[in-house]
């Protein structure tokens, strides 16, 4: 069962290996045996989506064609995470390795680090690491270069296939799919989108092996992982712990006492109540019982001094501002809902109506077109079942 | 090569398609049909509105079908429980961000979103009415188009003909998220953009957001003045398309029924812009003889090819983005404007009529037109040449209003004087109908012989091809034209300014192979015009443009230089093509503009 204390694990921001002695050790080997240990390891995407990173690659490597991308998803924007920043800031020639493996797994000779424009104070150390990784690629005779891409400052760029359009020059709007990135990608050639804290795992894999890795965590939800820990907490911060926790055990460790619910996942992810806390574990979907929920990383702690209500309104004025605006269940969908709760509060519209609201937003967990539409729901649907009386009077 | 073909289920039916077939397509093998509002046949997909999703056996989102490739053991379902309620939730949606006052609306009836709204019985009252926040505006600025935001459900159809079919882009979307709406550069007025009113949006746009600028009333009310002599003129693609708005199935010619509910409306002449279109070639295939003198015999530097200056929409495009090479366009003025020109001084001089109480009414199947007519320079007449444009749609709108039973109304004839058209003037209305109208009658001016092609079917220059191409070589010519003996004229004919794009750049950087280019902006041609009946797809164009080549083929006179009506002009009036009246009249200038 998916019971376990809290583990703290140092993994990524550890100084205590270079990256070029893993690089020169994973490059030796061959790229099958590479994809093969990333898949016994049991990576999955730590964007928040979970997709499996070897596999991932591996329909990558298996496309024809002489271009192919590696592109590092540096645009981090989901309320509550603030991990890759730090790891840009901390270890970004782990993430380049990560990129250089990649290159070499999926054989591409071209990279781009897609960079929040928020974050571009890092720019001047990211160049400076950059170069240094070029001496590396040339001592390594790997023909690969990576470049920095600044991001236009929308939250549904960090979706890959709006990251994708964002950077031919286009609207940051996101594809239909299939076809998947890794069959056409950027400039329709190949691509592999892969989140910052993903790119430092496949090293940190090279480096300790497939087995160590999945020793840590548990079924389906394998490793570490990174997590952005904030709100009513008197230890806000970044935290690498092994999969699988409870919240129960996580709140014991970064609550303040009177924790009443955990923001799982952000904005887009999903609000656990106090009576849950039990049951769920941190990981992605599958192979559990109870709850089991993914995360990009952000965990936000609300103490019983906070209003639901506010905590909902926030997202849904997030959403209704961040939707492309593209389809119709997300760009009128994420109005309705907010306009919905504020006329039920203000007595306009019959409580009962939040059971309209609660359908429409399955609806758009349904039909939307990508996945910042479908994850509406997920806070929406999660706060008013569980708080509903907050939402009402 | 073989294609693939995938298996798979749609509701209970197992079938078989090719690889690549969309749901939605392989849908409609089976006579399902499953609605849609942003997908259109003329455009890419774009999956944005999400009303065709269907239910995926195993599949934890519902997919849009339009955009969704069948996959092997697929099992779908396009009406399931989930499904239906997923479409209704959709469409309230889509309705609580429309303004819907469709008892006032100009689409109303021939609106998608108001069809699947009544299908899906959306109830008006489940979502929050959202347009009452937002500070919608209705640009009325352009003489051509209307856009209206508060009917607009951001299909993109507008946005993506813009881009696709016409390289124009003057249409893009803006802002995000609630704000997130289709725009213009700047989201500057319509008026002041590279917009070239063609009109292809309002074809597409499945709402009353884009309709063409209106000019009904003004009609009525010149109709309803005694002092004034009201003409009206009606282009060669109407007679082939209006039907549609009356009651007729796509590609029916109802040339004398126009005709005669015109009459029953009150014009005081019913006239054809036919007879304009064959002086155009009169014109316009002299001043290609005059220019290849010029070029072979004079060794003038004369621009060359020439290119046909019709179509409105064309001609602005080109001012807007080849400036530099505006001395490609022949001078002559559009079929439209010459026979406003010619209206307001011959046939008022005819008929004694002072020409400041004649109203020209034009009915065209263009948007573009409406601009055309507004010209400023366009008053050569000493006044406006043009007064009132109305689309073939506008026209079927007066039609109802006057209570003509047009299934019923006996055929009539157009009047005579200006009313006299050949069958080279038909086709104009069709791709590729000015260049075999202006071959008829040069091949012959100059050989003294008819073209020789059977039937005077030029064939190669028909269809529907984006761009085609043809060659004609001169031999035996008359004497007077031996500088031409064993010349090889070479044409070529675009559609749609996508295409045109491609032509122009050829002739931009001066590699173009071609004596004499004919340009239409619209899909088709004029039958495909932006003020043609609502909806339009390739199979629609086809039976338009069959029908305009039946009408030529039944039509006496073939050929513009035996129009006895415009041999008269020139002996009573005109003297000669290419005369100094003719230059003050019939021949225009350009203008060069900004590209933003």
């Amino acid at each position: 069962m998916a019971k376990r204390k809290l583990k703290r694990v140092d993994l990524i921001f550890s100084q205590d290996c270079s990256c070029k002695d893993i690089l020169t050790a994973a490059l030796k080997k061959s790229r099958e045996e590479i994809i093969q240990e990333l898949i016994d390891s049991g990576l999955k995407g730590r964007g928040g989506a979970g997709f499996p990173t070897g596999l991932k690659w591996k329909m990558a490597a298996a496309e024809k064609g002489n271009r192919k991308y590696v592109i590092c998803n540096a645009d981090e924007g989901e309320p509550g995470t603030f991990k890759d920043r730090e790891i840009l800031d901390r270890v970004a020639l782990k993430v380049l390795g990560g990129m250089a493996l990649c290159a070499y797994v999926i054989d591409a000779r071209e990279g781009y680090i897609y960079l929040r424009y928020e974050y571009r104070f890092l720019i001047p150390k990211l160049e400076k690491m950059i170069e240094t990784f070029h001496k590396w690629m040339d001592e390594f005779d790997l023909d690969f270069r990576v470049k920095l891409f600044i991001g236009g400052g929308a939250y549904v760029c960090g979706e890959e296939t709006s990251l994708i359009e964002s950077m031919e020059g286009k609207r940051g709007e996101p594809r239909n799919k299939p076809p998947y990135p890794t069959n056409q990608g950027y400039l329709g050639k190949p691509t592999v989108v892969n989140n910052v804290e993903t790119l430092v795992y496949t090293m940190m894999i090279m480096r300790i092996g497939a087995e160590e890795f999945k020793a840590m965590g548990i079924e389906g939800s394998s490793g570490s992982k990174l997590f952005s820990v904030s709100g009513d907490t008197h230890k806000a911060g970044i935290y690498e712990i092994e999969m699988g926790m409870t919240l129960e055990d996580f709140v014991k460790e970064f609550g303040d006492g009177d924790t009443k619910a955990v923001q799982v996942g952000g904005a887009s992810g999903f609000c656990v109540p106090r009576k849950r806390f039990k049951e769920t574990t941190i990981g992605f979907q599958g192979g559990l019982k109870g709850f089991s929920l993914p995360t990009g990383g952000s965990m936000m702690i609300f103490n019983s001094s906070r209003s639901m209500y506010n905590v909902l309104h926030n997202y849904l004025e997030f959403f209704e501002e961040e939707s492309c605006g593209q389809c119709t269940p997300c760009r009128v969908g994420c109005q309705q809902l907010l306009k919905g709760i504020e006329a039920i509060k203000r007595g306009e519209k019959s409580h009962r109506y939040l059971n309209d609201l609660m359908r429409l937003s399955e609806t758009m967990k349904l039909t939307a077109k990508c996945g910042l539409g479908q994850s509406v729901a997920n806070s929406f649907a999660s706060i008013v079942e569980n708080f509903r009386e907050e939402m009402i009077y | 090569m073989t294609v693939k073909m995938i298996n798979l289920t749609i509701d209970g039916k197992k079938i078989g398609v090719p690889e690549g077939t969309t749901l939605l397509e392989a849908a409609k093998l089976e006579k399902v049909k499953i609605p849609t509002l942003c997908y259109h046949d003329d455009l890419c997909i774009a999956g944005n509105c999400r009303v065709c999703v269907v239910e995926v056996e195993g599949w934890r989102v519902l997919p849009a079908a339009c955009a969704t490739p069948a996959m092997e053991g697929m099992v779908v379902y396009t009406n399931s429980p989930l499904v239906r309620r997923a479409r209704r939730d959709i469409l309230a949606l889509l309705v609580s961000e429309h303004s819907t006052q469709c008892t006032t609306c100009y689409r109303s009836t021939n609106c998608e979103l108001q069809e699947l709204a009544a299908e899906y019985n959306i109830d008006n009252e489940i979502y929050i009415n959202l347009i009452k926040d937002k500070h919608f505006t209705i640009d009325r600025t352009s003489w051509a188009i209307e856009k209206d935001e508060t009917k607009c459900i951001r299909c993109q159809r507008c946005v993506r003909t813009c881009a696709e079919l016409q390289k124009v882009n003057a249409l893009d979307v803006i802002h995000k998220g609630a704000n997130m709406k289709i725009a213009t550069f700047f989201d500057t007025v319509m008026s002041e953009v590279v917009c070239t009113n063609c009109g292809q949006c309002i074809n597409r746009c499945p709402t009353g957001a884009l309709t063409e600028r209106r000019y009904i009333d003004e009609i009525w009310d010149a109709l309803g003045d005694p002092e004034k002599h009201v003409i009206v003129q009606t282009a060669p693609a109407v007679r082939v398309a209006l039907g549609e708005v009356l009651g007729f199935e796509p590609g029916v010619r109802v040339t004398g029924k126009m005709a005669a509910a015109l009459k029953h409306l009150g014009f005081d002449s019913v006239l054809d812009t036919d007879f304009a279109a064959d002086l155009t070639i009169m014109e316009e295939g002299h001043e290609l003889l005059d220019r290849l003198k010029r070029k072979l015999v004079d060794k003038e530097d004369v621009s060359l090819p020439l290119m046909t200056s019709c179509s409105p929409g064309w001609i602005k495009f080109i001012e807007h983005m080849y400036p530099d090479h505006l001395g490609h366009l022949s001078t002559c003025k559009s079929p439209q404007q010459m026979f406003g020109a010619i209206a307001k001084t011959y046939y008022a001089e005819r008929k004694g009529l002072d020409p400041k109480n004649i109203v020209n009414v034009s009915v065209m199947p263009c948007s573009a037109k409406k601009y055309e007519a507004n010209r400023i320079e366009m008053n050569d007449s000493g006044f406006q040449d043009v007064d009132l444009v109305c689309t073939t749609r506008e026209l079927g709108h007066m039609i109802r209003q006057s209570g003509v039973d047009f299934k019923e109304i006996p055929e009539a004839k157009f009047d005579p004087f200006m009313g006299d058209s050949t069958g080279a003037a038909v086709i104009f209305g069709a791709t590729g109908g000015v260049m075999e109208a202006a071959l008829r009658t040069a091949y012959e001016v100059v050989t003294g012989r008819e073209v020789p092609f059977d039937g005077l079917n030029i064939t190669p220059v028909r269809g529907m091809d984006g761009i085609r191409e043809a060659k004609v070589k001169l031999e035996n010519v008359l004497p007077e034209w031996s500088f031409l003996e064993g010349v090889e004229l070479r044409v070529a004919i675009a559609h749609g300014l996508t295409n045109a794009t491609q032509i122009m750049d050829d002739v931009a950087i001066g590699n173009s192979p071609y004596h004499f280019i004919e340009i239409m902006a619209c899909p088709g041609g004029c039958i495909g015009g932006g003020g043609q009946p609502i909806p339009t797809n390739a199979e629609i164009r086809r039976k338009r443009a069959e029908a305009i080549y039946t009408e030529d083929e039944k039509m006496v006179i073939r050929k513009s230089h035996q129009n006895p009506e415009v041999i008269q002009l020139y002996k009573e009036f005109l003297g000669k093509p290419l005369g100094e009246k003719s230059h003050h009249l019939l021949h225009t200038k350009y203008v060069r503009r900004e590209r933003v």
